[in-house]
This record gives structure tokens, C-alpha cells and sequence, in this order.
């Protein structure tokens, strides 16, 4: 494994089967009336949050609280960030403090990777711009795998905002490592220019796709990030791409939904599919802090490089 | 040690003088060699069985687990054998002490074992702690610690297939399969059928300059 994890394209098969194997063993953790391992004992973590976010702050504060590590909690907001301190001088700052990782969320794509190389320890990317969110791909993966046995070979649909989403992203990169086969599905308007470099097919038809998936994931429409109209109205996108009630049935029936969160309930997603037991939405929340506790001892349990 | 070639408790230091016989149970070349063949293991085995059963008079009570990998399907033979003996069904499981190490900074991060306890847990219960080999002494201080997380056992045992002395902690075993002396530099790999094809003990000679092995010779056999 790298030192550090900026992107869900820097993980091996190897690597990520062992993230996902060493998270199936840190699940019975959970399931323990003392949920504490004493492994990064004396270790110092850093959430450095430029961005809002709660489940991924929290899931990344409760892994390493699991694993008995100092968690420190910066977030931009109310810091020396709004008086104008440069990300150089934050990370030096924290450098400073003794962090031995740095998880870090940025508005700004690539800012991990900068980081990477300011400070000693391991820096986490904990979602950057529209660019990647590696831990959401791993929890991802680790979810389908729990419900559908294993990756390869797998249908995995992702339909929705994939020019915005750093989900999108991540996930196809991993899924791809791990040898399912992705298709995104959106309006050509919310679809990255240099898509056909992705390691996945395109569609526009999501009622041609559900019936051949085993999985649907559906993402956020991020309206926070669109600054121009990338579809005529949202009534429109959700008739066209928004899963109700007849697109889930005719999905196959051992097929599964997923969300990353938060969801537009009723414009993405209704809110009977994202209710119903085949969708995985809260489980994903549950095994995120299992897999970024998996993800932190890896790359804090042994020696320092 | 009831069957083994007699142990005449050698000095534990590694013999400098080249042994010109080639020894007819050597495991690959002449550095190493098998201590305990299958049917030494099965002995050690049911002996360790029949203790465990005295002891605890009838292991009522008692709960086995391994250490993973080789302690949890060495836990799993002592079940099927009390069972046997005493037709009584005891529960077993294991217990991965991993994230319990104290040398957890001196490698890379290892891959995990399986913890699995059985559904009625361990407290009050008597737990015998499996082991392949006894060392150091600190995968027993690692597992006593994880055990502390896990429940309250009104005892803790411990089995050991070898004894390889060397301790660095003060903790013993209530049951060994066989002592054996070695040199520090020296390995101890053990060979499981069910995981390696065939049951053996090797003592593998360690190298003439000898750096302090960190890792006790457990999971060496992968």
C-alpha cells in the first residue's frame, strides 16, 4: 500500500482486497459490546474539513476513536482559514502539532495531492472538488460485496450528476480494479468531457440499463456545485433519471440500491425505494467507519516509512 | 514428552560443528529438520486432550480458542477429540490478536485474523488459549489483552503444541505437546494438515550472524 490515499486509481487489486478483507474482520468490532481496539494508540489524526460534510467528518472521527487514536477536528470555518492562511501554512501548522494523518476534504480538486507533499505523515482524501472520494468507493465496494458475495463480473450502474461527483469517479476506477463492469448513465450534460477514458460504458437509457444491473447506485444532484442549467427542470431529470417506484420494479429482484448521501429524496430517488430492504443506503453509513477504520490501520498500524 | 526421540536437553546453543550424516527425516536441506512427525502431533494431541479433560474435570465449562492461523485449527482438533473422549460437545473458536501486538511498529501493517467467538461468549466460562508455538511469551500477552475486551472468563489457560523457550514475559503453559529446546536464531515452523497438506514440527537452523528475530516464529509457515 501507498503512504497516503488521494485516489481509488492508486489501489492494486491487492491492495483493495486486503482494505476489504481487513474491513470484514473490523465489522465483528462493531458487533461488540467494547467497540475499542488499542492498535494507533499514541497516534494523531487530523479531520481537516474545508467542506461541509457530517457522515463522512464523523465516520472518519468514530474509525480512529475506534482504533484509540487522538482525533483533532479542524474545520475551515471559524478557523484561521477566514482570516486568509494558505493550505501551506494549515498543513505546517498541523505538521507541527505531530499528526500522523491527515484527512483532509477540499473544495478544491487535487488539493490532497499538494498536501501530500508539505507533510510527513499520511494524508487521506476524504473527498476533493469533483475529483475523488476514495473512501466512499471502498465503503462502496465493501457494501456490495457483503450483500451480493463478491465483485467480478458485477453489473454496477451509476446513474446520475457523474460531472460533479467525485463518487462517480472513485467508484468506477475501484470497481473497474476489482473487475465489475460500470455503466454510467446521466444526460450528456452532466457527463465529464474526457468520459470515454473512463474504464466504463455510457448510457442514456436508464430503463434499458436497470434490468441488466445488479446494482443501482444513485447520486446526489449536486445543484451547490452547478452553476449553469444542465437540465431543463428537475420534474424533467427525475422522470428521466430519477428511481421511483417503476424503475425499481424492473430491476432484477436480488438487485441492490445504493446511495452515497445525502439524498433529494423524491428527485433522485423516491423515498419508497430508498426505504425498501434491498437498498443498502444505511449500511453504507455503518460500514463506513469499518472501512475507514480498516483504511487508517493500514496505513498507521505499522511501521512509519 | 512421552513418544518423541529421546531429549536429552541439549545445550540450547546451535551446534558449530557441521553434522557429516545427512539426517534421514531432514525437511529440505541440512539446516533443517522435523522434530514431531503426524503421529507425534496426534499424540501430543490426544494427550493434551486427556489433561485438558482432568483438569477441568470434564471440561465443563470450558471454551477453546485458537490464535490464528495454525492455534485455531489446532483448537479445532482439541474439540473434536474431547468430543470424542467424552462425547460432550465443547464450544470452539479463535482469537486474532493483531491489533493487539506490541510490535505492531516494527513491520508493516499485517493483514488480520478471524476472530470468532462462540455464540455464547466467554465469561464465566474457562478459556483454553491455543497456540502452535510459545515463544516470547508476548502473542499470549497480546491475546490476554483481547480476551479483556471481549468478556471475563472466570480462568485463562493455556496449549501449546511447542514450547520453545526463550520467554520474554513471565507466562507458562498449562499444556504442552512437546518442549523444545532451541537457539534463538533457530525457527520453529509447523505444518498443519489442513492447511499445509501434512503434519510436521522443523526446526529450521537459523543464520550464523544472528540479527534478534522481532517476530516469534509463529505464521512463518505460510
Amino acid at each position: 500500500m501507498n503512504r497516503h490515499l488521494i485516489s481509488a486509481g492508486d489501489l492494486a487489486k491487492d491492495d483493495a482486497l486486503l482494505i476489504l478483507d481487513t474491513a470484514e474482520e473490523l465489522a465483528r468490532v462493531s458487533e461488540r459490546s467494547i467497540k475499542k481496539l488499542p492498535t494507533l494508540r499514541g497516534r494523531t489524526v487530523v479531520n481537516l474539513f474545508f467542506e461541509d460534510s457530517t457522515r463522512t467528518r464523523i465516520s472518519f472521527e468514530a474509525a480512529a476513536k475506534r482504533l484509540s487514536a487522538d482525533v483533532i477536528n479542524f474545520s475551515a470555518k471559524g478557523s484561521s482559514v477566514s482570516k486568509g492562511e494558505s493550505l501551506k501554512d494549515t498543513a505546517l501548522t498541523l505538521e507541527a502539532m505531530g499528526a500522523d494523518a491527515v484527512v483532509i476534504r477540499h473544495q478544491a480538486s487535487g488539493a490532497p495531492h499538494r498536501l501530500a507533499t508539505w507533510v510527513h505523515g499520511s494524508v487521506v482524501n476524504a473527498g476533493d472538488g469533483t475529483h475523488e472520494h476514495p473512501t466512499q468507493a471502498l465503503l462502496d465496494a465493501f457494501s456490495m460485496r457483503r450483500r451480493l458475495g463478491g465483485l467480478d463480473g458485477r453489473r454496477v450502474t451509476i446513474v446520475g450528476d457523474v460531472l460533479h461527483s467525485r463518487v462517480a469517479r472513485s467508484n468506477v476506477l475501484l470497481l473497474a480494479t476489482l473487475g465489475a463492469e460500470v455503466t454510467l448513465v446521466a444526460p450528456p450534460t452532466l457527463l465529464p468531457v474526457s468520459i470515454d477514458t473512463w474504464p466504463c460504458s455510457v448510457s442514456y437509457d436508464l430503463d434499458a440499463v436497470l434490468p441488466k444491473s445488479d446494482v443501482v447506485m444513485m447520486l446526489r444532484v449536486q445543484k451547490e456545485r452547478m452553476n449553469a442549467a444542465y437540465f431543463p427542470s428537475e420534474r424533467e431529470y427525475s422522470r428521466r433519471y430519477g428511481l421511483d417506484r417503476d424503475r425499481f420494479a424492473k430491476m432484477p429482484d436480488e438487485a441492490i440500491v445504493m446511495h452515497p448521501g445525502p439524498m433529494n429524496r423524491g428527485m433522485e430517488i423516491a423515498a419508497e425505494v430508498a426505504d425498501s430492504p434491498r437498498s443498502t443506503i444505511v449500511e453504507q453509513v455503518a460500514n463506513g467507519v469499518t472501512i475507514r477504520m480498516a483504511v487508517l490501520y493500514l496505513l498507521l498500524g505499522g511501521e512509519i516509512a | 514428552m512421552s513418544d518423541a526421540a529421546p531429549d536429552p536437553r541439549p545445550d540450547p546453543r546451535p551446534d558449530p560443528r557441521p553434522d557429516p550424516r545427512p539426517d534421514p527425516r531432514a525437511d529440505s536441506a541440512l539446516d533443517s529438520r522435523a522434530v514431531l512427525e503426524g503421529p507425534d502431533i496426534h499424540r501430543a494431541l490426544t494427550r493434551i486432550a486427556h489433561e485438558i479433560l482432568e483438569r477441568t474435570k470434564g471440561a465443563g465449562g470450558v471454551v477453546l480458542l485458537g490464535i490464528p492461523t495454525r492455534g485455531a485449527t489446532l483448537a479445532r482438533r482439541l474439540g473434536d477429540r474431547i468430543e470424542q473422549f467424552e462425547g460432550v460437545k465443547i464450544p470452539v473458536g479463535s482469537i486474532d490478536i493483531t491489533m493487539y501486538r506490541d510490535d505492531l511498529r516494527l513491520r508493516p501493517a499485517r493483514p488480520l485474523g478471524r476472530t470468532d467467538l462462540p455464540p455464547d461468549g466467554i465469561d464465566g466460562r474457562i478459556v483454553v488459549l491455543v497456540d502452535d508455538v510459545l515463544f516470547s511469551g508476548r502473542t499470549v500477552r497480546a491475546a490476554l489483552d483481547a480476551l479483556n475486551d471481549l468478556g471475563r472468563p472466570t480462568a485463562v489457560q493455556l496449549a501449546t503444541l511447542v514450547d520453545r523457550g526463550h520467554r520474554e514475559l513471565p507466562i507458562r503453559a498449562d499444556y504442552v505437546g512437546k518442549n523444545l529446546p532451541t537457539a534463538k536464531s533457530e525457527k520453529v515452523k509447523v505444518f498443519l494438515d489442513e492447511i499445509d497438506g501434512r503434519d510436521a514440527v522443523v526446526l529450521v537452523k537459523g543464520p550464523p550472524a544472528q540479527r534478534r528475530t522481532q517476530e516469534p516464529a509463529k505464521g512463518d509457515a505460510k
